[in-house]
């Protein structure tokens, strides 16, 4: 009616359509949306690649840190959720539904950093306390060289680097200090973001963290354990309650595992009993409701949901120790199983 | 539905010879009602991004008020949320960014402007600072990280301080690259306007360029300069992706040039996607007074350069 | 005494000169530093599979950006359609309209808009459209970013056509042609050079940013061409990338940036090229 410019304009709304059609053709094969905790970002990127070459279900899972999971999931913005920290009840109440968290894997945070010739080093809880308190300046202090004679600690100073965002990673470092230094326990606590001490640097994600430290002489960072053996970084053997300095590896994961398991399987492996056990480890949760129909989402969508679930604490499983995560014990598997069979779609279980 | 266009369109084609007065008069008011509904909707969109910023920072302004401006402590544990640190780590490091690049910004305006107004090389310059116009923040950042942070850190250790090589003068080094072309091509647009008769008089009067630039060019096009350089600094302000990238992330006050920070844009890239409640609220607050601020600058510098041309056309005339 | 003083004068002169230059001349050094870094780092790593196959899983070698570029593309043209007719029909009622309470305030709300933080706007997104629609997706992304062209598609619409004489326009009504006839067959394709240089850098301008999108789009290591899905994009990819602390990944990020530099000076060039060859005179 208007001549040129509405048939550029109804062109344009052509063009519209199309790529609306399009979408909707597209949306026909199924694609589910996860975001949350970097620390099994690396095991569920290789997971949901071979789920995906197996199944064709894509599975978009973005490591935004365990906060942005968690809220994102409240928010219902994403199918699921990743978190190393248990929900808090106020999380659990903001989410206004039931939501259930399943183990997949079990991981080991380690103390990574960057001095010359890379020394193994070993760590007492006070000495980590004190990188992160901030009362540690240099790398020659004797809080750290006492553990470790024979090296030589270069007199550097200490640049601790930190979790800038909501991090779980965070949440079972902090959780560890909590437990093993009154002045950490005082001054800062456990959370997934802290009020950390002035003049210290905060990086995105467990890849912020360790690209860091990498880069920077002198730097010292908290990660999970994968990252620093990918990137080939030191990362130091820690006192455990027995008073051995325990290597984060595998096997030291699994041994700090080693117990009784709830049936919400909220359960802390930090500051272990095992004496072969590594003091800073836990468990990694998926999260998502109970009841599934919420939202306008399609049962097929759940349904999907259900199905990877169940394959990632059964199937999936052999893909974790390859990457040097822990994977579930029987019990745990057996539980985080029975969990994933009481999700319900409109009241009728979604796993028969 | 595009065969019904195109059989509007020839019916449309058809009337032309015949000019139907009615129609042509309804259509021509149609016409202008969408021209002046898409203006509206240009208004409204600014209106609606400014409602929601306001109800949805309206738990956070409640609960703070304006001790959200002087409050120092941000800590998402106890919900006590001061913005001051982010206030001053974006004005410290936009400030200093304009300090550093003003410089050069004015070599840039005087060359281009004065010196060499054309030729290979003036085209040369003018090109190159357009293409450093067009480079996106993210590549700054990624560059600031690969090359600046090791630089910084260099310095850093010789001097002594905390080698993090990350920080505000990081941020503000790589901030002063990227508003350089603001200040300067509006810089070189005024200093081209100077009257030459002006000039010719100074020079018939014996000065040197120099006492021109000095005396003649540089005060007249002073409110221009003072425009390029109120955009720079509204670009530097609201500048999120790099700066992310390397200030560090540090939720407290800056204590000097190579301390870690975090500006307003900063910290709303790094919590927002985690932010529930009164957090989501704070950050949205901090949003809205990022959105003023450069609301402020922006006007401020448009309004002196419509000043400016006012005033040239006056003199033309 | 005068000889010496006119000396100084003319040291003085010389010495100004040389230092306008000298600093004119080290802002460049910067750009080079870069544009040579991203060509070194960055030709490395392109080649067919980086251009067309997908991101690998987290420390598995090998991989690439395509569905990064596809999503950078399909966010242009959502941003494109929905700014670009609002954006023109904006500016040719300013142009029409040069007082006024409505134009003044489509003036000064362009202004605001185009100095509006592009984080600020990524969060807008997010409350309108990724809250209510319950997930992230390109389309969130796709209104960000046309929020963003929208300022610049106005400024150069109306700017163009203010240059257009009246003559012509009042030629075209004297023969009896109707007002918006004269609007688009007259005036709208005479400043189309204008107009279409506008439109390019715009899109340049969005091509690379990051920040609306970090909320929005959010990115997704799939292929996706769903607008209602998350979707990658190449600055997106760069940054996440870049934070990485894997060396393959930064050899990627500087990939993705020799792709996306080159994509926004081609677009440069091209406004250029359109303003200087297709520039009706009058």
């Amino acid at each position: 009616m208007l001549g040129n410019f509405s048939r550029v304009l109804s062109s344009m709304f052509v063009v519209f359509a199309l790529i609306c059609g399009s979408s909707v053709a597209s949306a026909s094969d199924m694609e589910l949306l996860g975001a949350g905790a970097t620390f099994p970002q690396p095991l569920y990127s290789k997971m949901f690649d071979a789920y995906n070459q197996q199944y064709k279900v894509k599975i978009n899972y973005q490591g935004i840190g365990s906060g942005g999971g968690i809220n994102q999931l409240i928010k219902k913005t994403v199918d699921f959720g990743g978190t190393d920290a248990f929900m808090t009840s106020k999380e659990v109440q903001s989410a206004g539904a039931p939501v259930l968290h399943i183990p997949t894997c079990l991981g080991a945070v380690v103390v990574t950093y960057n001095l010359p010739g890379n020394p193994k080093l070993n760590f007492t809880p006070d000495a980590v306390a004190g990188i992160f308190l901030g009362t540690i300046t240099r790398w020659n202090d004797p809080k750290i060289a006492s553990a470790n004679p024979g090296v030589k600690l270069p007199d550097m100073p200490v640049s601790a680097v930190h979790r800038a965002d909501g991090s779980g990673t965070t949440y079972i470092f902090s959780e560890y200090l909590t437990k093993v230094s009154k002045e950490w326990k005082e001054k800062i606590g456990a959370g997934k973001s802290l009020n950390w001490p002035a003049g210290q640097i905060g990086q995105k994600g467990n890849p912020g963290v360790a690209g860091y430290v990498k880069q920077t002489p002198g730097a010292v960072g908290y990660v999970e354990l994968l990252y620093a053996i990918q990137n080939k970084m030191p990362y130091g053997s820690v006192r455990n309650k027995a008073g051995k300095f325990i290597e984060p590896t595998l096997k030291s994961v699994s041994a700090a595992a080693n117990v009784k398991i709830p049936d919400d399987t909220n359960v802390s492996l930090t500051d272990t009993e095992a004496a072969t056990g590594y003091p800073i480890s836990g468990f990694t949760w998926l999260i998502f409701y109970k009841e599934q129909k919420y939202g306008g989402k399609a049962k097929d969508r759940a349904e999907a949901l259900a199905k990877l679930l169940v394959w990632i604490v059964g199937d999936g499983q052999r893909y974790v120790e390859p990457l040097q995560y822990a994977p579930l014990s029987k019990e745990a598997a057996a539980k985080a199983n029975k969990l994933v069979r009481s999700m319900t779609y409109d009241g009728v279980p979604l796993v028969k | 539905m595009s065969g019904t266009v195109s059989n509007t369109f020839q019916d449309d084609m058809d009337t032309q010879g015949k000019s139907i007065p009615g129609s042509t008069d309804r259509s021509e008011k149609r016409f202008r009602f969408i021209l002046a509904l898409c203006g509206s909707l240009i208004v409204l969109l600014l209106l609606a991004i400014l409602v929601t910023l306001l109800v949805t920072a309206l738990p956070s302004i409640k609960e703070f008020g304006l001790f959200f401006f002087i409050g120092k402590v941000w800590d998402a544990t106890t919900e006590t949320f001061g913005a001051l640190p982010f206030l001053v780590g974006t004005l410290f490091t936009s400030f200093l960014a304009l300090l550093i690049s003003i410089p050069f910004s004015l070599a840039i305006s005087i060359f281009l402007g004065e010196y060499f107004k054309e030729g290979a090389i003036s085209g040369f310059l003018r090109s190159a600072v357009e293409i450093l116009a067009g480079i996106p923040s993210v590549i700054y950042g990624l560059w600031g990280l690969f090359l600046l942070m090791p630089a910084v850190r260099f310095i850093e250790m010789k001097i002594g301080v905390a080698p993090h090589g990350v920080g505000i003068l990081t941020s503000s080094l790589i901030l002063s690259i990227m508003i350089i072309p603001f200040s300067a091509s509006l810089g070189r647009e005024v200093i081209t306007l100077v009257p030459g008769d002006l000039k010719e008089a100074a020079y018939s009067l014996g000065a040197t360029r120099f006492e021109v630039i000095k005396n003649i060019v540089i005060p007249y096009a002073r409110s221009g300069l003072t425009a390029g350089i109120l955009l720079a600094l509204g670009r530097a302000i609201g500048e999120t992706m790099a700066v992310t990238m390397l200030i560090g992330n540090s939720n407290f006050l800056p204590t000097g040039i190579f301390s870690p920070a975090n500006t307003m844009a900063s910290v709303i890239a790094n919590e927002f996607a985690e932010a529930t409640g009164v957090t989501a609220a704070s950050l949205i607050y901090i949003a809205l007074v990022l959105f003023f601020v450069t609301m402020i600058v922006n006007i401020a510098g448009t309004y002196v350069i419509h000043k400016l041309s006012i005033e040239s056309s006056k003199e033309v005339s | 005494m005068t000889g010496n003083h006119v000396k100084r004068r003319l040291a003085e002169d010389i010495f100004f000169k040389g230092m306008v230059c000298l600093f004119a001349f080290i802002s460049l050094l910067p750009l080079f530093l870069i544009l040579y870094y991203i060509t070194k780092n960055g030709i490395a790593v392109i080649d067919w599979d980086f251009l067309t196959s997908l991101p690998r899983p987290i420390g598995e070698a090998g991989g690439g950006v395509f569905n990064a570029i596809v999503g950078t593309l399909m966010l242009i043209i959502l941003s494109g359609v929905i700014s670009i007719p609002c954006g023109i029909a904006a500016g040719i009622y300013l142009s029409e309209n040069k007082a006024g309470k409505l134009a003044s305030g489509i003036r000064l709300s362009v202004v605001v808009l185009q100095g509006t933080p592009s984080i600020v706007i990524g969060i807008i997104a997010y409350i309108w459209i990724v809250a209510p629609l319950k997930t992230f997706s390109a389309l969130s992304g796709g209104i960000a970013l046309s929020i963003m062209m929208l300022p610049v598609i106005v400024k150069t619409t109306e700017e163009t056509l203010k240059l257009i004489p009246y003559h012509l326009k009042e030629a075209s009504l004297a023969l009896g042609v109707p007002y918006y006839r004269t609007i688009l067959k007259v005036i709208l394709p005479s400043g189309i050079s204008g107009i279409l240089t506008g439109i390019l850098l715009s899109v340049a301008r969005i091509t690379g940013e990051t920040a609306p999108l970090l909320f929005t789009a959010f990115g997704n290591q799939f292929m996706n061409i769903n607008i209602f899905k998350p979707i990658d994009s190449l600055p997106y990819r760069i940054f996440y990338y870049a934070m990485s602390p894997y060396p393959e990944w930064h050899s990627f990020a500087w990939g993705a940036s020799f792709i996306l530099v080159v994509l926004t000076l081609v677009l440069n060039l091209i406004a250029r090229g359109i303003s200087v060859k297709w520039k009706t005179r009058f």
